[in-house]
């Protein structure tokens, strides 16, 4: 059965390691939903949070064969190991004229969205939260007039153990 | 302070710390560098080739010849791009190769500069890793890093990118005494608890399949295997890959399985009810049909790649590790239980009984002819007149699978043949290889006239290092693996398979100044091959063969391995 999966890629830090990974990708056909890297504490090592989709056979695939490329330090199956958070950002560049300009601010108020730009004709909303969130907010503020939309991506890690 | 070095300096010397003792190249501005240190250093014989894809089928023969790892030299741009099909053959594979590529200097780079090329990007999904060196500081290391990924682990081919200025500028030669990469560590040694299940299934078998493939040989575990087969009195069926990896002589020899394996090969493996699979990663043309392949069969797959395992067929336990410890555990798991050796033979007795009548039901064969020269006929006649002790490279087609099938394979190491990539034009570079590590050793590449013409250039090169390579030419006049699928699936319908100008390969032969022999009646094979057995020097033989004839048994692609067309 298909299903989404987020993977959490620790990868050296090096020219062409990037490259690596995407082309393993593209060239074994398998998919990218979204992906998001930066450096980590550890300047030699970046971080990678990728959300892809397969079956089992291939999610097992998918991380052993990320597991055989050398720049490949650590490969974690977010989904498979519990409970983690995951977060996403979105900038929504919204139109807010007279009659729509205290609509777009009530819902920024209700999903607590944040105001990063504001223009005579337009809103620029910073909204940070799941996946889900991020596309009922989308949802909301497009019959008012989306003019330009930009995602991060998800970024994932796992919860630390509760145990008393 | 110690004297410094050029990078081209760095680079030899690395070289000569790493054991190579011979070098396949071809110059370039780009390499001019290296090959000037190479002028000043005897210790390495450079072997100039003709077209820098020999160079890598070259460095590739004479690493699976012996187990070490093969090095090519080329320049940047076209000379980069013209090995891609030799790392690709080697990489599929798995054979260890280091490539250095010159590259034009650090600053133009991305320039679109003379003889530029991105070698890297376009070699970064055929490479096992691969380096573009920016800084003279970080070569040692490197090389050093380069030849540690080849060979270790899966083995494979390493490209290492060599820009122009970083070959002149100098610093002090550091070299590391050991390679620690935090992010590369293969896993040699099996988990003694898979070992253990994977015995139990042994002991609850009553219809086992040992499965050899290429793993065996790159890992030396062929006297396990032998071991293990004869303690258990298990019947072995070898990939392409793993022929020579249990003696092909031998009574629990099946041959070779799959597209044109052995009728009681495929029908032992369709209805075993174990599999054990000893570095082999189970190929389209190794399983057919992939639902239908041995369908009562639990598998135990025995990989030094953990992505091997479970990416074409389901495996009930997978053993990640080095095929010759695993199987030597296993071997130790065996001696403990201590189960006597005829309670094996009698659990296996009615296997062997029924594998015996499809054994005797159709043996590999053909129908022989007084008219045309059969290419079967051919191999059979070569495997005698050489004892089956030649090593022996092919091209790719139907001389590959009649060699596969007719001239046993008892040593590993003594084929050679591009398995994955199916790489025409792969043998005769490849035997030069073979030949230039083996100086005393009978070497032959089995051609066709299609796959010889693809590198044939390499006939100067062999009469530069005054190789005596017999090439056997198995002449029909068609591309013949086409010819025989267009045959069978495509009602006859001959396209693009036939050229209107072969060369006369005898006269050619004479004017690169080697030795041609012809024949074309069944009755002067013989003589034909024993004159250039004898002929010391590099002597093309070309067999006119019956132009039609197939290799069988076949099994069409995309279908159940038990679905052979037969003779």
């Amino acid at each position: 059965m298909e299903k989404k999966h987020t993977l959490s890629v620790l990868v050296e830090n090096t020219p062409g390691a990037l490259a690596r990974i995407v082309g393993l990708f593209s060239g074994r056909g398998f998919n990218i939903d979204s992906l998001c890297v930066a450096e980590t504490l550890d300047p030699t090592l970046s971080h990678l949070t990728l959300v892809t989709h397969g079956d089992d056979m291939i999610i097992e695939q998918i991380i052993k064969q990320l597991r055989r490329l050398i720049d490949v330090y650590k490969v974690v199956d977010v989904t498979e190991e519990g409970e983690f958070v995951e977060r996403e950002m979105a900038l929504i560049k919204v139109r807010a004229e007279k009659e729509t300009r205290a609509e777009v601010l009530r819902m920024c108020d209700i999903f607590r969205c944040k105001v990063v730009d504001v223009s005579p004709k337009t809103y620029t909303v910073e909204v940070t939260g799941t996946e889900s969130k991020i596309e009922a907010v989308i949802e909301l503020l497009r019959p008012l007039g989306i003019k330009e939309l930009v995602r991060t991506g998800l970024v994932a890690m796992r919860r630390e153990k509760k145990t008393l | 302070m110690a004297t410094k070095m050029t990078g081209a300096q760095i680079i030899v010397e690395a070289l000569k710390r790493e054991g190579v003792d011979i070098i396949f190249g071809y110059p370039g501005g780009a390499v001019i560098d290296i090959y000037d240190e190479l002028y000043r250093t005897p210790e390495i014989k450079h072997v100039l080739v003709r077209h820098e894809q020999g160079a890598t089928h070259a460095a590739d023969g004479l690493a699976r010849s012996t187990g070490k790892v093969g090095v090519c030299l080329v320049t940047s741009g076209p000379g980069a791009t013209n090995t891609v099909t030799g790392i690709a053959t080697a990489y599929m594979d798995s054979i260890p190769l280091v490539v250095l590529t010159g590259q034009v200097p650090t600053k133009l780079i991305g320039n679109d500069a003379f003889q530029e090329v991105d070698i890297t990007g376009i070699t970064r999904p055929c490479t096992k890793h691969n380096f573009l060196v920016k800084r003279v500081e970080d070569l040692a290391w490197t090389l050093k890093a380069a030849f540690h990924i080849a060979r270790t682990g899966r083995p494979g081919p390493v490209l290492v990118d060599l820009p122009k200025d970083v070959q002149q500028a100098k610093t002090e030669f550091v070299w590391p005494e050991e390679i620690k990469l935090r992010s590369y560590n293969p896993v040699y040694e099996p988990h003694r608890k898979q070992v253990e299940k994977a015995y139990r299934l042994l002991e609850a078998s009553t219809r086992p399949v040992l499965l050899v493939g290429g793993g065996v040989i790159s890992s030396g575990a062929h006297e396990e295997v032998r071991e293990l087969a004869e303690l258990l009195h298990l019947p072995v069926t070898m990939t392409l890959m793993g022929l020579g990896g249990f003696p092909g002589t031998h009574e629990y020899s099946l041959g070779m399985l799959g597209m044109h394996g052995t009728y009681y090969a495929n029908m032992a493996v369709a209805n075993s009810d174990l599999i054990i699979a000893v570095g082999a990663r189970f190929d389209d043309r190794v399983t057919g049909k992939v639902d239908a392949f041995a369908p009562m069969a639990k598998i135990v797959h025995i990989d030094i790649d953990p992505t091997s395992i479970q990416k074409n067929v389901r495996v009930d336990v997978p053993i990640v590790g080095d095929c010759k410890r695993a199987l030597a555990r296993l071997l130790e798991v065996i001696r403990e239980v201590g189960r006597p050796a005829k309670l094996w033979k009698e659990q296996f007795k009615e296997w062997w009984e029924q594998i015996d009548i499809w054994k005797r039901r159709y043996p590999l064969s053909y129908k022989q002819d007084s008219e045309h020269i059969k290419p079967q006929f051919v191999i059979e006649k070569l495997y005698e007149l050489t004892k089956g002790e030649a090593i022996v490279a092919t091209e790719v087609g139907q001389n590959q699978m009649w060699t596969a099938q007719f001239y046993k394979f008892d040593r590993p190491r003594t084929l050679l043949s591009s398995g994955g990539l199916g790489t025409m034009g792969y043998g005769f570079p490849a035997s030069i290889g073979a030949q230039m590590a083996h100086p005393d050793k009978l070497v032959l590449d089995i051609a066709g006239d299609g796959s010889i013409q693809m590198n044939i250039q390499e006939m100067a090169t062999a009469m530069d290092q005054k190789l005596p390579i017999k090439v056997i030419i198995l002449n029909n006049g068609y591309l013949g693996m086409v010819r025989q699928w267009q045959e069978l699936f495509y009602d006859r319908r001959y396209s693009a398979v036939q050229f209107a100008t072969i060369p006369d390969f005898v006269k050619l032969a004479d004017a690169y100044g080697a030795v041609g022999l012809r024949a074309t009646k069944p009755e002067e094979v013989e003589p034909v091959l024993k004159k250039a057995l004898e002929t010391n020097s590099l002597v093309l033989v070309d067999i006119h063969i019956a132009p039609e004839e197939g290799v069988f048994p076949m099994v069409p692609a995309g279908r159940a391995t038990t679905e052979m067309i037969l003779v």
